[in-house]
């Protein structure tokens, strides 16, 4: 406690004389790189198109987002265990295909049931995530092996399978409803996806934060040892957050298979680099055990953002590309940099 | 920093630890090992032990490092399971399948290494893996006011919102011993727990463990130190490479005949003899400090052909002392000269090149690249060497001889410098440490506590080379904790104390009393 107080004269010695480089220093450790991220984003592109910061302009960009936000929301649960999962674009894919395949032949079965045909397609692509995730959990919780190779096998296997079976070819067939509804309806006025997305967001805030589960998962990629040595199942726990990835990032599979009308296998590959960009802008940790929910909602709409307006200032596709992959990197600087000055700001 | 006062869920649990389990009168067995052995792949490191814990007792664990104390309380506390023999928990023999199933029962134990997430708060560590629920989610309100409550029951001035990392190694100490009394508590094991406490913070510690004695807690209590086994102990037992030696009671039992028990007469045949000749000034420090004032304004002096000891408890700064001469810390004041000549702030490599060779202490983390055959480890540090290579070429076959010759020197058991360094015993990995620092011409050695973890016959050995080391004419330095072993091999000791060196001592000034005089502030005085 006497380091305590010297910490607490030393602040107020500081404050007192506080310069605008220090306050900034310390929002900047204190929330990361995604504060100033986002307003420099807004700043640019509304000072390069007068349509950036109209409210069409802007639900075009959070709908546009939606997709990527549910697959980050899904990435976070694997970092937090201290992995990640780079197998979440093929889940994508897969679902698309599976649920698209089913849907179609349910559908030219029983011409009647649409909604029937619309459940079953739903219930057979997310099925075909969360398959993908078990695998991806049981090879990195029970074998051990790293979330590195046993994801990036397992996005090999996916997408060979989906391919496989579409031949590459879109899959048509999904009653005219399930686009309708899902990819260009709304709720209450809210666009569908969006609103399918509120609700995942919602539920995964109150596992993350309100229950022993969301917790186990911070201390299972805070320190595996302790974890386990206060009686948690440290395996369950791997599996789960890997299971609950592939499933969410399934939902948005299906969700874009609606907005497309088509199950596509060659959807998603951009998904694994954009949801870890996303997370680790947010601030969570590529360490483990260190991540904000509502950051990662907010770092998935940041890449939105910063898409959506590379198109308005008609940015080459390719050159968009290069832009995220140099957010991410700098992201990752940002964090290490964080790291040093918060201890620089202890000490 | 303040403490709030305890609400009505830290009532609640003052009042269930009290009436925690009245069925044993004090002075009762709580605990006892029967004839228990451990033995680890090659090392029977705990030989047919018995130990019986009262309720309501403070009962030592005494011994030399490496005697078995720390794998006696780990089968304690469930972190491994006995080879052979008995865990009898009140009454019933036990099989404690875990450090969790074991606190369960209420055996729990706070160990030198912690084992708090960092990331979390101090609440949620404590109450890591039975968070308090209501409706099936986590109550965080009742989690924090039986947080608070534990605190400030056990009058530790830690806020329970605070993140673990940000505490100092003291106060996340606090965190680790406040965890043990989450639950109802009927043994408390504590490894060497004032190690990094200040004076009134252990004042504090030893309070609670009266408190605790008076409700029928057994405490296991491991220490080197004399003067809080004057203070706290009831009954004390002598441990000794892995074999009982005896059991006493503390009030009857002198100092002396502690240390005999515990190093036996092994002692003089431990140590060798070795002839200094001091020579020419090699390493001086003038008034160096650290940036982070670890070290501060610290002056001292190695010379050839003597071994000088540096002494102090975990965390005096005498590692960081060294590894800032060794150019791994950065220096905030001060000066550093090597066989003469200014080097502050160099870099390891000229550090090496000048004839420095520091040997780290965590072998896993610093030391060795365990996953490599001992040849490309003994020779790593001295690639760039025209021993060892032809322009931008390895010579691989000079390289294994000079490795062979080396670990045949050292006696490297199995000698077989292709094996993975990894799959060698703790002592061995120790020599081939030894072996990194002779493939160059080092004019000063410091060894970072260079025998922890290694068994005793190993220790002979290091023990030797490094007596010949200096008699050679090099100068050699030893950081150690281990008290005899400063003790014995040094020509000079220096002592340090939170950052400082507080003393210096020479020749027969070099005893135990003087050490522990230096060591605490006025503890032992």
């Amino acid at each position: 406690m006497a380091q305590g107080s010297a910490l607490d004269t030393a602040t107020a010695a500081q404050s007192s004389t506080t310069t605008l480089s220090h306050k900034l220093k310390v929002v900047f450790v204190r929330l990361g790189v995604l504060p100033f991220l986002l307003l420099i984003a807004i700043v640019v592109f509304t000072a390069i198109s007068d349509n950036f910061l109209s409210g069409r302009n802007l639900l075009n960009v959070v709908r546009q987002s939606s997709y990527l936000m549910l697959v980050a929301v899904g990435q976070m649960f694997a970092l937090l265990t201290g992995g990640f999962d780079l197998s979440v674009g093929t889940i994508v894919a897969l679902t698309s295909v599976v649920g698209a395949t089913a849907m179609a032949a349910a559908f030219s079965m029983m011409p009647d049931a649409v909604w029937l045909a619309i459940t079953l397609g739903v219930i057979a692509g997310i099925a075909a995530g969360l398959f993908i995730g078990a695998i991806n959990g049981f090879g990195v919780a029970v074998f051990g092996v790293s979330p590195f190779m046993m994801t990036l096998g397992m996005s090999s296997v996916g997408f060979g399978v989906a391919l496989y079976m579409t031949g590459g070819t879109p899959v048509y067939g999904m009653p005219q409803e399930f686009g309708n509804v899902f990819g260009f309806g709304t709720v209450f006025g809210v666009p569908a996806p969006i609103f399918v997305a509120l609700l995942v967001i919602a539920g995964a805030y109150v596992l993350v934060n309100r229950t022993r589960l969301g917790r186990y998962f911070y201390a299972v990629g805070g320190n595996v040892k302790a974890a386990s040595l206060s009686g948690i199942s440290t395996r369950l726990t791997l599996f789960l957050a890997y299971l609950i990835c592939g499933g969410i990032a399934a939902i948005s599979g299906m969700l874009l298979t609606a907005r497309l009308d088509s199950g596509e296998a060659n959807i998603g590959s951009a998904m694994p680099l954009e949801s870890i960009a996303a997370c680790v802008i947010a601030g969570v940790s590529l360490r483990g055990g260190v991540g904000r929910l509502e950051n990662v909602v907010l770092g998935a709409l940041f890449i939105g953002l910063v898409q959506n307006g590379m198109n308005l200032a008609r940015i080459e596709s390719y050159l968009q590309t290069v832009v995220i992959g140099a957010l991410l990197i700098i992201a990752v600087v940002a964090d290490q940099m964080r790291l040093r000055m918060s201890a620089s700001l202890q000490g | 920093m303040t403490v709030a006062g305890g609400k009505a869920g830290g009532e609640r649990i003052v009042t269930d630890t009290a009436s925690a389990r009245p069925d044993l009168a004090i002075g009762e067995t709580l605990l006892s090992l029967e004839n228990v052995s451990k033995r680890f792949p090659g090392v029977l490191a705990l030989d047919s032990v018995s130990f019986e814990l009262r309720a309501g007792e403070v009962h030592v664990l005494f011994g030399e490092n490496g005697a078995g104390k720390s794998t006696m309380i780990s089968m304690i506390a469930g972190v491994h399971q006995p080879t052979d023999g008995e865990i009898v928990f009140r009454g019933s023999p036990v099989t404690l399948q875990s450090v969790h199933h074991a606190r369960s029962l209420g055996i729990s134990a706070v160990f030198q290494e912690f084992s708090l997430v960092d990331q979390l708060t101090v609440e949620q560590n404590l109450f890591l893996g039975s968070e308090p629920l209501s409706r099936g989610l986590l109550d965080r309100r009742t989690l924090h006011a039986e947080a608070e409550g534990i605190l400030s029951r056990l009058g530790f001035p830690l806020r329970p919102t605070q993140i673990v990392a940000h505490l100092s190694r003291a106060e996340q100490q606090m965190v680790e011993i406040a965890k043990a009394f989450r639950s109802e508590l009927s043994v408390l094991i504590l490894d060497e727990p004032t190690a990094s406490l200040t004076e009134r913070e252990t004042d504090r510690l030893f309070e609670l463990v009266e408190q605790v004695k008076a409700r029928g807690v057994g405490v296991v209590y491991i220490t080197h130190r004399m003067a809080e086994i004057r203070r706290i102990a009831d009954r004390i037992t002598v441990l000794r490479d892995g074999k009982y030696i005896d059991t006493v009671a503390a009030e009857n039992t002198g100092e002396e005949e502690l240390v005999n028990l515990m190093t036996g007469r092994v002692i003089d045949q431990v140590f060798p003899k070795i002839d200094f000749d001091p020579g020419a000034e090699m390493l001086a420090v003038e008034g160096l400090s650290i940036v982070g004032g670890r070290v501060q304004d610290a002056h001292i002096v190695a010379r050839r052909g003597e071994i000088v000891g540096l002494a102090g408890l975990v965390g005096a700064g005498k590692s960081r002392l060294i590894r800032a001469c060794f150019g791994l810390e950065k220096i905030e004041s001060g000066q550093v000269r090597f066989d003469g000549e200014e080097v502050t702030g160099k870099s390891t490599r000229e550090m090496l090149d000048r004839g420095f060779f520091y040997i780290p202490p965590d072998r896993r983390a610093e030391g060795l690249a365990m996953i490599r055959s001992c040849r490309e480890n003994i020779s790593l540090s001295s690639l760039h060497l025209d021993d060892f290579r032809r322009s931008a070429f390895l010579r691989r076959g000079s390289e294994r001889r000079i490795a062979q010759a080396l670990a045949t020197k050292l006696q490297l058991h199995p000698l077989n410098i292709e094996r993975q360094v990894g799959h060698f015993s703790g002592g061995n990995q120790q020599k081939v440490m030894l072996a990194k620092c002779l493939t160059r011409e080092v004019k000063l050695y410091v060894f970072d506590e260079p025998t922890v973890g290694v068994d005793v016959g190993t220790r002979v050995e290091i023990y030797k080379f490094i007596a010949e080391l200096c008699e050679s004419g090099a100068a050699v330095i030893i950081i150690s904790s281990d008290l005899p072993e400063v003790l014995h091999l040094s020509n000079r000791l220096y002592v340090m104390h939170r950052g400082r060196v507080q003393a210096e001592l020479a020749g027969k000034d070099i005893t135990q009393e003087n050490v522990l005089r230096n060591f605490f502030d006025q503890e032992v005085a």
